[in-house]
């Protein structure tokens, strides 16, 4: 075994964890948050470098075949770290704003970033397993960052139980799928799998644990809870990098795992849920009056979107996907964050975001954008993103998905929009103190914008070009 | 000789137990108590398909599965305890604040 | 021999389980679940894993039990007054949902026992510290490290939130 290639082939992982190591003893040398924000920031930056640089190499396996590397694994660890980085950057401010500035925050972050990395990458069930975990751990924590309060300790207890839960279904599967091959790695259990009763019980098993994970219905219950009561920018991490993570891991399973003798049940199994969850993530949107829980059931609407690219076959499409979304969410919950900063005024309803559209004239036009690209209006990512979902959808002949899809996706203008009608045209309440956003959080969201833009107009010439080098991993 | 399906027929119905124990008690330790249940009767499965087919990989997803229940275990009983002391109570349904 | 000690510790287990959820005393269903996980040792032990037998003891057992019965005391959590809470159609899905699970793993244990009749031979020695000790360092090095920050990643986060740091903001405190 050669232990220097190995660490290379996971490397953006490796950095990381060293990154959240080192921040975890700054912490206790030195009680200066700011030196910790820059390190952290700084390892994430360095492992999206590597990440970049892995993604055009040729790909293969690590570490006994625990890990793959390369092509759309390591994709998909870029969005990972984007998601990451900015959710580091848009942090600083808004923690301090509400006393919740310490090290140790960025390394619980770090650590889940390091766990949807290793999820990203997996190539063995225990890998799987243990990557899951790891990003499950760090995120009921940062969950539970304001356990003073009663939102925040009862939203941190939910995700806990529900998600220990969902992880005894997940293990579950996974020792049936065991018990069924006597192998591990995802590429053995494919070829040694048939479809026995046993096989097809653990994968309906495991299946239950990823939805749970992806927030799909009917396991949706804890994301609009989870959602409120977690600071708002760990929200956006949570709704991006980590779903961004459970889908790579997903589309691994697909492709490497599932045997083509028992590919279709899969598909049929996905598109019911991807379905439901698209139903029923809109509807309950329509009726929200909280914007954050509003924008948990638009992230289901949206887990449902992507559902119908995996159901189809289009990983490049749900790649794209993913991206787009990762930085237009998260823009969308940074501006949140920067309104929830105002002191003395509960940002929670949307009625309290009336006429600040010309208060704040930047962030109302930086909300409308993410906004409008969450509808998937042109010429913005998020329109992208939804073409080629569902385009690849309509390419598999799944015609009735394609056409739920884009109905259900008109049915959110209304929830999207009626945001925008309470920032520009609807009378201010109450004369309200917004704070200063400082300099680097505008940037930030600028060219989170920007890039909403530019991924929009410029797709990239076409899906398969930009992923060409997918194929890189493919069994 | 035991058959392994009297194994795997047991650890069927201590997962059970548990999922019905998770679902249906109010008090959060329990519940919690009743996942570490299931995650057991899972590690009995894996184990015994671990030993019928002679593979070692079974026993070591058990070994990390005990480590995962055991960091599970820390930071969960830290949110009961934090539930606790905002509520005084660890009964699920009078915690409930956030609904829809 | 070992079908009887096979019978009376699959019993032990699922008497200890049921005890457990059934059991209005917190205090009583978590030593209810350590019996439970004595007995899963025992099974352990018939399957000739030494080494996990040992670990289910010591860490399960032993360290994490003591830890919920050391939170059960720290916050002297009273009786529940009702086992169960008065919502009827509740029951109706528990039920409905744990026999599809039941069933569920019931039809996919049915046809294992010809695809594995007995118990492998290899078992004396696989199941050893030798034997796991062996992969463990080379073929699952991977796991093992992720595990180190897993477990690194719970105690901090055990602190972060256990630790009662007072809002300044709005005086929100306790203790």
């Amino acid at each position: 075994m050669n232990y220097l290639h190995d660490i290379q082939a996971f490397l953006p992982g490796v950095i990381i964890a060293f990154t959240g190591l080192i921040t975890i003893l700054l912490e206790s040398l030195k009680r200066d948050v700011r030196t910790m924000y820059g390190v952290s920031a700084a390892g994430v930056l360095a492992a999206l470098i590597a990440a970049i640089l892995s993604s055009t190499s040729e790909g293969g396996t690590a570490f006994t075949d625990a890990i793959v590397y390369g092509g759309w694994s390591s994709f998909g660890q870029v969005i990972i770290l984007i998601g990451t980085l900015f959710s580091i950057l848009l942090s600083a401010d808004y923690l301090k704003s509400k006393s919740l500035h310490f090290g140790e925050v960025y390394a619980m972050i770090l650590f889940a970033s390091l766990g949807m990395l290793v999820l990203a990458a997996s190539n063995h069930l225990i890998t799987l397993f243990l990557g899951i975990e790891t990003m499950s751990v760090a995120l009921y924590v940062l969950a539970g960052l304001m356990h003073y309060r009663k939102t925040g300790a009862e939203a941190a207890l939910k995700y806990f139980l529900l998600g220990a839960f969902a992880t005894g279904f997940l293990l579950f599967g996974i020792a049936l799928i065991y018990g069924s091959t006597g192998e591990m790695t995802l590429t053995s259990v494919a070829a040694a799998a048939s479809p026995t009763p046993l096989f097809l019980a653990g994968s309906g098993l495991l299946l239950t644990g990823i939805f749970f994970k992806i927030g799909a219905v009917p396991f949706h219950m804890w994301t609009p809870d989870v959602y409120e009561g977690t600071p708002t920018t760990l929200t956006g991490f949570m709704a991006t990098s980590a779903k961004t993570a459970s889908f790579v891991a997903f589309a691994l399973i697909l492709v490497r795992m599932v045997p083509e003798t028992s590919y279709e049940s899969w598909q049929s199994v996905i598109q019911v849920i991807a379905i439901l969850t698209m139903i029923v993530g809109n509807v309950i949107a329509l009726v929200q009056e909280n914007v954050k829980r509003m924008l948990a059931y638009s992230s289901i609407a949206h887990a449902g979107y992507l559902l119908v690219g995996m159901a189809s076959g289009g990983y490049s499409a749900v790649l794209f996907y993913l991206f787009a979304y990762t930085i237009m969410n998260l823009g969308a919950f940074g501006v949140i964050a920067y309104f929830e900063r105002t002191k003395n005024f509960d940002f929670t309803s949307i009625e309290s975001y009336a006429g600040l559209g010309s208060r704040a004239p930047l962030m109302g036009v930086l909300l409308s954008v993410f906004l409008f690209s969450l509808i998937g209006i042109p010429p913005f990512a998020g329109f992208m993103g939804k073409y080629y979902v569902f385009a690849s959808a309509v390419q598999a002949g799944m015609i009735p998905l394609a056409v739920i899809g884009v109905l259900a996706s008109a049915a959110s203008v209304y929830y999207y929009l009626r945001v925008m009608v309470y920032l520009y045209f609807k009378p201010e309440h109450k004369p309200v103190h917004l704070e200063k956003a400082s300099v680097l959080f505008t940037a930030t969201l600028i060219l989170l914008a920007a890039s909403t833009l530019y991924f929009g107009i410029e797709p990239l010439v076409s899906v398969t070009d930009l992923f060409g080098f997918v194929t890189g991993i493919s069994p | 000789m035991i058959g392994i399906d009297w194994y795997l027929a047991l650890s069927a119905i201590l997962f059970v137990i548990g999922i019905v124990g998770v679902l249906i008690r109010r008090n959060a330790i329990v519940v919690f108590m009743c996942v570490e249940l299931m995650l057991n009767a899972v590690n009995l499965a894996l184990l015994s398909f671990s030993a019928y087919h002679g593979d070692i990989g079974g026993m070591i997803l058990v070994f990390f599965s005990l480590a995962v229940a055991a960091a599970e275990a820390v930071v969960g009983l830290a949110i009961i305890i934090a539930i606790f002391r905002n509520h005084l109570s660890v009964d699920i349904l009078k915690v409930n604040l956030l609904r829809w | 021999m070992e079908i009887y000690a096979f019978i009376s510790f699959a019993v032990l287990a699922i008497a200890t389980a049921l005890g457990m959820v059934l059991n209005k005393n917190t205090v009583n269903s978590a030593l209810m679940l350590v019996l439970n996980m004595v007995s899963i040792a025992g099974l352990y032990l018939l399957l000739q894993a030494q080494f996990l037998a040992l670990i289910q003891i010591v860490v399960y057992a032993g360290a994490i039990m003591v830890l919920f019965l050391f939170v059960i005391m720290l916050l002297n959590v009273d009786d529940d007054e009702h086992l169960f809470d008065r919502f009827r159609v509740k029951y109706l899905i528990v039920t409905l949902l744990a026999v599809v699970v039941f069933a569920q793993i019931l039809y996919g244990i049915a046809g294992v026992t010809d695809l594995l009749p007995e118990l492998s031979s290899d078992m004396t020695t696989v199941g050893t510290v030798e034997a796991v000790a062996e992969v463990l360092y080379t073929d699952y090095l991977f796991a093992f490290q992720i595990t180190a920050i897993l477990l690194t990643a719970a105690v901090v986060g055990a602190l972060m939130i256990a630790q009662f740091k007072a809002d300044p903001e709005t005086g929100e405190q306790e203790s």
